[in-house]
């Protein structure tokens, strides 16, 4: 029983870790219509960002300020350099560009850090398991992640739901032409929401650093799940990216965690051992093939036209 | 001829390796040199270069000329390196390997065209058992030894129960079979995690430390060593079930892993601190000539290889086309390897001692890697047998 | 598409005659590699001309086309460590799987639409590869070694590199001129006009997904034979062919090349493989200067090379 409490705690996490990339990315899709593979490179010089700063400054929390700022600038540059070009173009025609994008940030990373990649240690007040419920422990900075994407998704919602570049962003995302019509400063607002979309990018990979490691390549597969989330969640729509991300993380973790047992019920341990890893890696993309054969536009599609 | 190919256009001048006719010993080397596991293949580069100054960069009086190509890690990129050195550079040898699906794939180019290939680091038990080559040499090991080691080493611990952790691709399971070779006590679990995308193991962890077992062992090299690493420190775990370790903690990951992989034993064949004038040299002068770098024993076995090849060179009196005496010198190992004793079976994989290693802090405070301890001598693969070379 | 002489026909034609005459420059210059490179070359050409069967005709974005690559390689593999070395087995099991998967997954994937269909091409591609990466018996995910090329009795030598690379690329060229068959006929017609506007054609009365779904299996098949070729090519066959960044590969090289061009993609894959080759000899940061070559060509040269070549009659 303590093992299913600390499995769906790990099943949350990750699945808000997820949504903080996820976000991004679908509001970008949603909104200018942009397909963004670069922005697992965004989480990953989110992650280098916040290596190299905490590193200088010496102080975790003043880094990871620095880090984020420099992920919404780099987003920023990036939309304002190459990306805005890429507007109204066919969804190919992205997908080639910036996949040029990866290749080059890659190597950029490799270039200026090294290929060894960083790390990111913890300061001490963070690395303590807590008790949350007698007899478990879970890692704090485990905990710190949740509370942190919860704040972020809250924050995101109030931002979305109340304010008035909010219902700019939902408009944008609904019926594109409709904000063009209403004689709204589109390029700021898609500069703005990129870089919105950079920065929470970057925000899950320095998360996500300590935990994993800073290294090249690192928003790749990530990226993949992210895609699939928003594709679940219904492009556009925060708010399946939310909802999504959390399956996503859940389904992920909680396969991982009890099919190898459930098989070897069924099967024989050893074709269970074998069979069980290709399973529930293959489980959220099982998941994603069937919400689309069902609902070929995601759970919550935003734009009902 | 020449003309004429440089003629062809700049199709050609892609193709065209530095072709130069002379009296060199050419050697291939195929290694991963870009993306994230570009460190290892640069430790092997540079390993291999020191070795060459050391033998000032001429064997058997012959200059040597050496041609890295990048294998991306991926098998058929791999393959087609390996063919291109085979086909256009015409090498003598082929050394590297990191990775034990670009070796499968690229074996059959090297050995059909009489090539000479030097795995200094991929032991899949093919290559062991019944792939074994009269061409084919390794520098490191079997894939299934080190863990082996570990278990013998658990065993010498009294440790009763063990929940083993490793990647779903055939070097993890080969690991993770080692173990369970040689360990005697209990395996209270055993999961494999998804290759090589799974950077997240609480799962794992949550599981291992639910099954109640004494003790866990894990393999997972590069960066996924320093994230695992770092989440057994972090799920506070550390202090209550003891990790034991192969291929986890090297001189790449522990900058990375820094005080998280103190106190966390591994078995490898190679320490840089073993005795021996040889490795004191290589330590050494590793450390000179790449300020701010330590070698790993992906070096060391780039470095040995590089000796074999030499040893085979001297041999054959610098006439490459003896590939008899070539070989036959070389299944004599009449090299001082780095690891000290060393000699080869019959599949030409090495019988070899393989060591305990600890982390520690050295005098200038940074971590190094120590031994602690022999824990087997003389180690032979398990699937010699298979091998059908006498 | 009419036979006009214009820059994109006079450099096809050159193409094909530097295709059908390399051999010749190879054994006069004794660069063996250099056709070991192009089989290479010319076998992703077919996949490539097949990926775009769909993608540039029919508007179908796959996202997935690498699952092809391995169940043809897979398929010759499998059969040939089972002991069945004829390639008049093996490569009808080949194209009937590579069938059977597109009928498959594209009966399921074309309910959805652009982005969606992309994403939903990249799930089963993917779940191919996990599937593979637990074949145990077939080496998993380090892949198994083809120690025999497929065994066609005496009519062709496959382990022989010229008859082997006149072989693939008879079949590209039969896959070009298929593509151009299907495209100039009715049914291609169809296909192209759904892309354009499929509200008009289903009210025409065209039954939509099903003419989508006989195309989507015919490109399948076409990357099944480039798979099933390319397992011969390389003695092996590993998971790693089907991974998504190998579907990217290929879709990158339609899109450089001109996507919904006839010879397009084999430029692309010509362009795309030697620039691969030819920077990573000259440096190891060779994705430095890939990366933003790709983002300058999609910014500044639309349509891909062959569109930099100039408009063709179609558009």
């Amino acid at each position: 029983m303590l093992l299913v409490v600390e499995q769906f705690l790990n099943g949350l996490q990750f699945g808000l870790l997820l949504f903080l990339l996820a976000a991004g990315l679908t509001l970008v899709f949603g909104i200018m219509d942009l397909v963004n593979l670069a922005h697992g490179s965004l989480y990953m010089m989110g992650a280098y960002f916040a290596a190299t700063f905490v590193a200088w400054t010496g102080n975790f929390l003043l880094g990871i300020v620095l880090a984020l700022g420099a992920s919404l600038l780099l987003g920023i540059v990036l939309e304002l350099v190459a990306l805005r070009h890429l507007y109204g173009r066919d969804h190919l025609d992205h997908v080639l560009a910036t996949f040029g994008l990866i290749l080059f940030f890659n190597d950029a990373v490799r270039l200026i850090w090294g290929p060894a990649g960083l790390a990111l240690p913890l300061p001490a007040w963070l690395t303590v398991p807590v008790q949350i419920v007698p007899g478990v422990f879970y890692p704090a900075y485990r905990l710190a992640i949740i509370v942190v994407a919860l704040a972020v998704a809250l924050g995101l919602y109030l931002v979305v739901m109340k304010t008035r570049v909010g219902m700019l962003i939902r408009a944008g995302a609904s019926n594109r032409e409709m904000i063009g019509a209403l004689g709204i400063n589109i390029k700021l607002l898609y500069t703005l929401v990129f870089g919105l979309g950079a920065a929470l990018a970057g925000l899950a990979g320095l998360m996500q650093a300590p935990i994993l490691t800073v290294q090249i390549g690192m928003g790749e597969n990530i990226l993949i799940l992210a895609f699939v989330i928003i594709v679940i969640g219904g492009i556009g729509s925060i708010r399946g990216a939310f909802l999504a991300a959390i399956f996503v993380g859940m389904i992920d973790t909680l396969g991982r965690a009890f099919l190898p047992d459930l098989l070897r019920k069924i099967l024989s341990s050893a074709a269970a051992s074998t069979a069980a890893p290709a399973l529930s890696s293959m489980l959220i993309y099982l998941l994603m093939a069937i919400v689309l054969v069902i609902r070929p536009e995601g759970l919550f599609p935003a734009s009902k036209r | 001829m020449k003309t004429g190919f440089w003629l062809a256009g700049a199709t050609a001048l892609a193709l065209a390796g530095p072709a130069m006719a002379g009296d060199s010993i050419k050697i291939g080397f195929v290694s991963t040199f870009s993306g994230p596991t570009a460190v290892i293949g640069n430790d092997m580069r540079n390993s291999f270069e020191l070795a060459l100054d050391h033998m000032g960069r001429k064997m058997a009086g012959k200059p040597v000329e050496v041609i890295y190509e990048d294998d991306q890690q991926k098998p058929d990129i791999g393959k087609q390196k390996t063919e291109k050195l085979v086909q256009s550079d015409k090498v003598d040898f082929i050394a590297g390997y990191i990775w034990s699906n670009v070796l499968l794939a690229s074996l059959k180019t090297a050995v059909d065209s009489g090539t000479f290939l030097i795995s200094a680091n991929a032991g899949p038990s093919q290559l062991a058992g019944d792939l074994c080559s009269p061409y084919v040499f390794s520098t490191s090991w079997q894939n299934d030894q080190t863990p082996a080691a570990m278990g013998l080493y658990m065993n010498q611990k009294g440790v009763k129960s063990v929940f083993l952790i490793g990647p779903n691709y055939a070097a993890g399971k080969d690991m993770l079979a080692g173990v369970k070779s040689t360990f005697k006590g209990e395996i209270k679990g055993e999961e494999y995690t998804v290759w090589p995308s799974q950077l997240d193991f609480s799962a794992e962890l949550s599981k291992a430390k639910a099954s109640g077992a004494e003790s866990i062992f894990v393999f997972y090299p590069g960066a996924a060593g320093v994230q695992f690493l770092n989440q057994y420190a972090q799920a506070g775990i550390k202090a209550q079930i003891p990790l034991y370790t192969a291929f986890t903690i090297d001189e790449l990951s522990l900058p990375l892993q820094k005080d998280n992989a103190i106190g966390v034993p591994g078995a490898q064949e190679w320490v840089n601190d073993l005795p021996g004038e040889q490795n004191k040299r290589f330590v050494d002068d590793y450390r000179k000539k790449y300020p701010g770098l330590r070698p790993t024993y992906y070096g060391a076995q780039a470095y040995d290889a590089a000796q074999l090849i030499d040893s085979a060179v001297v041999a054959a009196g610098g006439d490459t086309s003896k590939k008899d005496v070539m070989k036959a010198a070389m299944e004599k190992a009449d090299f001082k390897s780095l690891r000290g004793p060393f000699k080869y079976g019959n599949n030409h994989i090495p019988v070899q001692n393989f060591y305990l290693q600890d982390v520690v802090k050295d005098a200038d405070g940074a971590l190094s890697l120590k031994t602690v301890a022999t824990i087997v001598k003389d180690a032979q693969d398990s699937f010699h047998d298979k091998c059908p070379m006498k | 598409m009419t036979a006009s002489f214009n820059a994109r026909n006079a450099v096809a034609a050159l193409v094909v005659a530097g295709l059908v005459l390399l051999p010749l420059y190879s054994s006069l210059s004794g660069n063996i590699f250099i056709l070991t490179l192009f089989t290479r070359i010319v076998i992703f050409a077919l996949a490539a001309i097949s990926l775009n069967l769909i993608m540039g005709y029919g508007g179908m974005m796959s996202f997935g086309h690498a699952a092809y690559l391995g169940i043809g390689g897979y398929a010759v593999g499998i059969l040939a460590f089972e002991g069945i070395g004829s390639g008049f087995i093996q490569f009808p099991v080949a194209l009937a799987s590579s069938a059977l998967f597109a009928l498959v997954i594209g009966a399921l994937s074309l309910r959805t639409r652009g982005v969606y269909f992309i994403m939903i091409t990249l799930a089963f591609a993917q779940m191919a590869y996990y599937v593979a990466s637990g074949l145990a018996r077939y080496g998993g995910d380090d892949g198994l070694t083809i120690y025999k090329r497929s065994d066609f009795g005496g009519l062709i030598n496959l382990s022989g590199k010229v008859q082997f690379y006149y072989l693939c690329l008879f079949c590209l060229l039969g896959g070009i001129y298929l593509v151009w068959r299907i495209v100039n006929s009715r049914f291609g017609l169809v296909v192209q006009g759904l892309r354009s506007n499929e509200a008009r054609m289903q009210a025409i009365g065209f039954p939509a997904t099903r003419y989508r779904l006989v195309c989507f299996v015919i490109a399948g098949m076409m990357c099944g034979l480039s798979g099933a070729l390319n397992a011969n090519n390389t003695d092996f066959i590993s998971p790693a062919v089907m991974y998504w960044t190998r579907s990217g590969d290929l879709m990158v090289m339609v899109i450089l090349g001109g996507m919904g061009s006839l010879f397009g993609p084999v430029i692309g894959a010509i362009v795309y493989l030697l620039l691969e080759e030819f920077l990573s000899q000259l440096t190891e940061y060779w994705a430095l200067v890939m990366g933003p070559l790709l983002l300058l060509i999609v910014l500044f040269g639309r349509g891909g090379i062959m569109g930099m070549l100039g408009r063709s009659g179609r558009d």
